[in-house]
């Protein structure tokens, strides 16, 4: 299945996005803070988003999935 | 046994006070996170203290604990560096309380230049320039907020009283725009700051960022180390600095060293403070901006044009040297031009997004005039925790154009692997024309992004 992976190296701050939820290409989806700055975290795809893959609070290194989409 | 200090930070500014601290012969204590087992701040120092986990509020800005770690060790002062509780007026009085010397001004003038409008009421009072300005008001002051307002004109800038270092701050264009902006400032700064007063400043559009290096004595008697510039910015954040500032009309710079002194003395200001001026290139005019109660990440740039540690003149200060005799105004002088870049952990190819990462290797080379103030070496990751600075390159010569060429020579020759940075953008910065003659403001880089960043 097709997801959405994280941009750089942080922690979650805000998930925006839930199961279901219709996924545009380039929709803010969370918003992490790395290194003092909120980054907001956008699709690189569309469709429905299958499952999060991540918590609030969570750290992540780059490359890690974020969500599930189809 | 050797006296001991802690040093309350980490990165690059913990590692240069470290040195400091090390060549007055004093022992150092580094403290640190889980996240920053093991790095370079904590092996420079004789011992060091586990604080707790990564997120700053769970550590380094843990006053408890960092207390606690000074007493568990026998540290006799506290070195606070710069952010993290470096103005914190609270966590200098619990300091004091604890029997323990904290390196940097009192709690008083640290709450006194905390608070931006009564910071800008001592300075009126110092007859320091400050822009036109309106009284402290909450969000639901209309007639007060639009008195004000008319008084100052369009365009304004609403500034949290709370707030600072670019933080607060909101440009009102217009006057349909006006109480809305003032709303939401305010409901801001409550929520950040716990303090929803804000008040209103003319707006000064193109300006230069300059200010002065104070030394205070702590008695009413304050010398200045001269001006420096800093305004190659990015969102609030500066990237280039330099002493001492070009092109300002030499009248303008005596006097905004003359009134800096002033506002130091009007506090009894206590060791090493930074005021801040915007400058207006066109009149000449300037005016007060903030005064940072701290050691600035800037300081190299004055120690290599006038020779001085300021981190070891504020280390003997708080051990209760008297420095006026070798610190008075005629021995103090400026030789020569300094400039420093900020290497950041971010990718200029991707909007400077955060790139934490690993340095797989790191050559510095050796350049003379040239120093690198470094929180990391090869081997040592750079986490997203904590802000983007990998370490200062400071290059100092006889004049701005053999300090500027040093400073390309030593970026050309530096090696960091494995890390993604912003020394390309460094690099184009350097060869720009504006910047190489030093015709900058603090929204030069904003304007000039795109032929900043074109190959």
């Amino acid at each position: 299945m097709p997801h959405v992976s994280a941009p750089m190296a942080g922690t979650v701050w805000k998930v925006l996005v839930s199961p279901g939820d219709a996924l545009d290409f380039g929709q803010t989806i969370m918003i992490f803070e790395s290194m003092k700055m909120e980054i907001p975290i956008e699709s690189d795809g569309s469709g429905t988003v299958k499952a999060i893959r991540v918590s609030e609070g969570q750290t992540v290194d780059q490359g890690d999935p974020l969500i599930d989409f189809e | 046994m050797a006296k001991k200090i802690l040093i309350a930070n980490r990165g690059e500014i913990a590692c240069r006070i470290i040195r400091s601290a090390k060549s007055l012969g004093y022992g150092t204590v580094a403290v640190h996170s889980e996240a920053d087992r093991g790095a370079l701040h904590t092996r420079l120092a004789d011992e060091q203290v586990e604080i707790g986990p990564a997120r700053p509020a769970d550590s380094y800005l843990k006053a408890d604990r960092i207390i606690a770690a000074a007493q568990s060790c026998g540290a006799e002062a506290i070195h606070p560096g710069y952010g993290f509780l470096a103005e914190n007026a609270g966590f200098a009085e619990t300091c004091e309380a604890a029997g323990i010397r904290f390196i940097g001004p009192a709690a008083s003038s640290i709450r006194d230049m905390g608070d931006k409008h009564r910071a800008r009421t001592i300075a009126l009072a110092a007859g320091v320039p400050v822009a036109p300005g309106s009284d402290k008001v909450k969000g639901d002051e209309i007639d007060k907020i639009q008195t004000a307002a008319q008084q100052i004109g369009f365009p304004l800038l609403l500034k949290a009283a709370a707030g600072g270092g670019g933080i607060g701050l909101r440009p009102v264009e217009a006057a349909a725009d006006l109480l809305s902006s003032v709303e939401a400032t305010s409901r801001m700064a409550e929520r950040a700051f716990g303090d929803g007063a804000v008040y209103l400043e003319r707006l000064i559009r193109v300006a230069r960022h300059i200010e002065v290096q104070v030394f205070g004595f702590g008695d009413g008697d304050a010398v200045h180390l001269y001006d420096r510039e800093c305004s190659l910015q990015r969102r609030y954040q500066k990237i280039l600095e330099e002493a001492r500032a070009p092109q300002v009309n030499e009248r303008s710079r005596a006097e905004m060293a003359r009134t800096a002194v002033a506002l130091a003395n009007a506090s009894n200001y206590r060791g090493a403070g930074t005021v801040e001026f915007l400058y207006d290139d066109e009149t000449g005019d300037y005016y007060f901006m903030e005064m940072n109660t701290r050691l600035q990440v800037e300081h190299p740039v004055t120690e290599m044009t006038t020779g001085l540690d300021i981190v070891a003149l504020q280390i003997r200060q708080a051990f209760g040297d008297s420095l006026k005799a070798e610190l008075s105004q005629d021995k103090v002088k400026s030789r020569g031009h300094a400039i420093e870049v900020r290497i950041c952990a971010e990718d200029p190819a991707r909007q400077f997004i955060p790139s934490p990462g690993t340095i797989k290797e790191l050559v510095l080379p050796v350049v003379q005039g040239v120093r690198f103030d470094t929180g990391f070496e090869s081997g040592d990751k750079i986490t997203p925790f904590y802000d983007s600075l990998v370490m200062k390159l400071i290059a100092a010569g006889d004049d701005r154009a053999a300090a500027l060429e040093r400073l390309r020579a030593a970026l050309a020759g530096m090696k960091i692997e494995g890390l993604t940075t912003n020394i390309p953008f460094l690099r184009k910065l350097l060869d720009n024309d504006d910047v190489i003659l030093g015709r900058v403001h603090t929204k030069f880089v904003e304007h000039n992004i795109k032929s900043l960043m074109a190959a």
